[in-house]
């Protein structure tokens, strides 16, 4: 194993412009990773060696000539598969999809391409991003790094996973209702989910659009900010691009770094505790929360009453959304197409497809979305859930008027054994507790790191949530805190060791 | 408590144009209700005062200058057609024999 994959992505692009390695070297350190242990992992649907390397050498290249497109030109990156790649297929983790290499890039795949990033595959989620523990992916769960009979959380599972294993050193995610932050937490890794329609949307194969966000997945605080400065700004091809630019993280990141948070508040969500929060991820939580006053930061307890209600309007407004928004897939011009005996009728062909290529939890969703959309059940149940998105809204708009940023734990437990919560989805929507809200109100937020459960030794995050289009304060307060408790993850603490 | 029967969930799946097996029927509709008795808790919380947001942003529609931008060739966009004729998308017969 080269010692280079131990290095964060801000350490590598040093490196790479001191001429201390080749993007060749550390792109085939990573290949080498993978095919060390992603037979075991599973994080990624597939790997591009090829490309990648083909796309590093190019980079070596550039550099030589003093050409280099960004300070990450030549850092290898994983890529959800739920965004469009030209050349790669591009699965959503669905058998409706097999095979499907799409036309054209996401306008996040482009920026990473633009600025030279090799990239080395595409990376293993729940169908369609419907989970909280890749175990929706049909093809096969992504296992936990720490513990392989252990969930990597979802449904950006392959993402983290593939970080955590160090396999990659920065991949990218997309974030609904936690698919970013949750798996960030039970990997030990650092996820964001920005302020909604500050990344284009446009090559994101869409869940829920007025919910879905791409963002960060890395191992430090830094390199989420890097990431994240280079996939911002405006998309004219997303109509709910904001304009706003994307900057300062990087900065807000180092000022985190030198650990001192004066005058910072800090509000603890009442509402995010209690029962149902499993006591060792509350230790945890209790610790950071009392790092950061010791960092200077001034700590609140603040209450959102709404939140309690945040789940049940979620789950209305999801299914919602994903049973107009994957009508798509009907058979006719991409994806799948099964074929009944007879002379089937076109609407014949669509159920056939459709039952043959979805799983069990897009069936449930599709389902209880077309449902919530009924005429007759519209009021009583999409209509109140989006009254209480308003209410969520106030609650944040509250807090914000007495905190500077928000804190709670990530998830509610740590990672669970694989099958734990497979036939009660309920249970394994509650994972989502305290990701939801901020999704639901478009505000940022990150999960940072807070150290290992003293039961059973799995990491455990703890979530920051900012007001809209105040992301920098979520890399200030989260390199503060993430500089003070020290490593979580390094690679001597995985099943997947050297 | 609402309830969603076993005959309601293959009406759904009907209207989403998902062929359901009995099978799929018998394990879906229960845990379907269970969602639903879960999520109807939000039922009559918010009176007609609290506004309903359906977008995070305040948004208004967006328009762009009508002039032409490269698109997909044709080649390009039929490449992950399940079935092509006459650089077209070929599909099964949409309507019914009385149609």
């Amino acid at each position: 194993m080269s010692e280079l994959i131990l290095k964060t992505a801000a350490q590598l692009a040093d490196a790479l412009a001191a001429g201390e390695t080749t993007s060749v070297e550390l792109t085939q350190a990573h290949l080498d990773r993978i095919a060390a242990v992603d037979g075991d992992v599973h994080a990624f649907l597939h790997i591009d060696a090829e490309g990648a390397l083909s796309q590093a050498a190019a980079s070596d290249a550039r550099r030589a000539n003093g050409d280099a497109l960004h300070a990450l030109d030549g850092v290898p990156i994983a890529v959800k598969d739920v965004l469009t790649t030209t050349g790669l297929p591009t699965t959503c983790g669905s058998k409706i999809l097999e095979g499907w290499v799409p036309p054209y890039d996401a306008t996040v795949v482009k920026k990473i391409k633009n600025a030279g990033l090799p990239i080395l595959g595409k990376t293993n989620m729940d169908e369609f991003a419907m989970g909280s523990s890749t175990e929706h992916s049909a093809y096969g769960p992504t296992k936990n790094p720490w513990k392989l009979d252990r969930i990597p959380g979802g449904s950006g599972g392959g993402s983290a996973a593939a970080v955590a294993a160090f396999e990659a050193p920065l991949a990218l995610g997309t974030d609904t209702g936690g698919s970013i932050r949750q798996p960030g937490a039970v990997t030990g890794t650092v996820g964001v989910k920005p302020t909604y329609g500050s990344v284009s949307r446009y090559g994101l194969v869409a869940l829920a659009n007025s919910l879905d966000q791409v963002g960060p997945v890395t191992r430090t605080v830094l390199d989420s900010a890097l990431l994240h400065e280079l996939i911002g700004g405006h998309d004219p091809l997303d109509s709910t691009s904001t304009t706003t630019p994307v900057t300062g993280l990087v900065d807000a990141a180092r000022a985190g770094g030198t650990g001192d948070l004066k005058g910072v508040k800090v509000g603890v969500i009442k509402e995010l505790a209690g029962e149902g929060w499993a006591p060792d991820v509350m230790a945890k939580f209790n610790e950071s929360v009392d790092i950061l006053t010791k960092l200077g930061a001034d700590v609140v307890e603040v209450s959102t009453p709404s939140f309690q209600h945040a789940m049940a309007a979620y789950y209305l407004i999801l299914p919602a959304e994903c049973s107009s928004n994957l009508a798509k897939f009907d058979a006719m011009r991409y994806g799948l197409r099964v074929t009944p005996d007879g002379d089937p009728s076109a609407e014949d062909v669509m159920k056939a497809s459709r039952d043959a290529g979805f799983g069990d939890e897009v069936k449930r969703r599709i389902i209880l979305g077309t449902y919530a959309l009924s005429s007759g059940y519209y009021d009583a149940y999409y209509g109140q859930a989006q009254k209480i998105r308003t209410l969520i809204i106030e609650d944040f708009k509250k807090a914000f008027e007495q905190v500077d940023v928000l804190v709670s734990p990530t998830s509610p437990s740590t990672a669970f054994p694989l099958g734990a919560k497979l036939d009660d989805p309920l249970a394994m929507y509650m994972q989502d507790l305290a990701t939801i809200p901020a999704n639901l109100a478009g505000t940022p937020g990150i999960s940072v790191p807070a150290g290992v459960s003293d039961v059973d030794g799995l990491p455990v995050g703890v979530q920051l949530l900012a007001p809209v289009l105040e992301d920098a304060r979520l890399y200030r307060v989260g390199a503060a805190l993430e500089g003070a408790i020290g490593p979580v993850l390094s690679i001597d603490k995985l099943e997947v060791a050297r | 408590m609402p309830e969603i029967t076993r005959d309601e969930v293959a009406h759904l799946a009907d209207l989403a144009r998902i062929d359901l097996s009995d099978a799929e029927l018998d394990h879906l509709a229960p845990q379907l209700q269970v969602i639903l008795e879960s999520v109807a808790s939000i039922q009559g919380l918010a009176g007609d005062d609290v506004p309903a947001t359906s977008h995070p942003l305040p948004l208004t529609n967006v328009f762009r200058e009508d002039v032409v931008t490269p698109c997909l060739t044709p080649e390009q966009a039929l490449s992950g057609a399940p079935s092509v004729e006459e650089q077209r998308f070929a599909v099964p017969r949409i309507l019914g024999d009385e149609q």
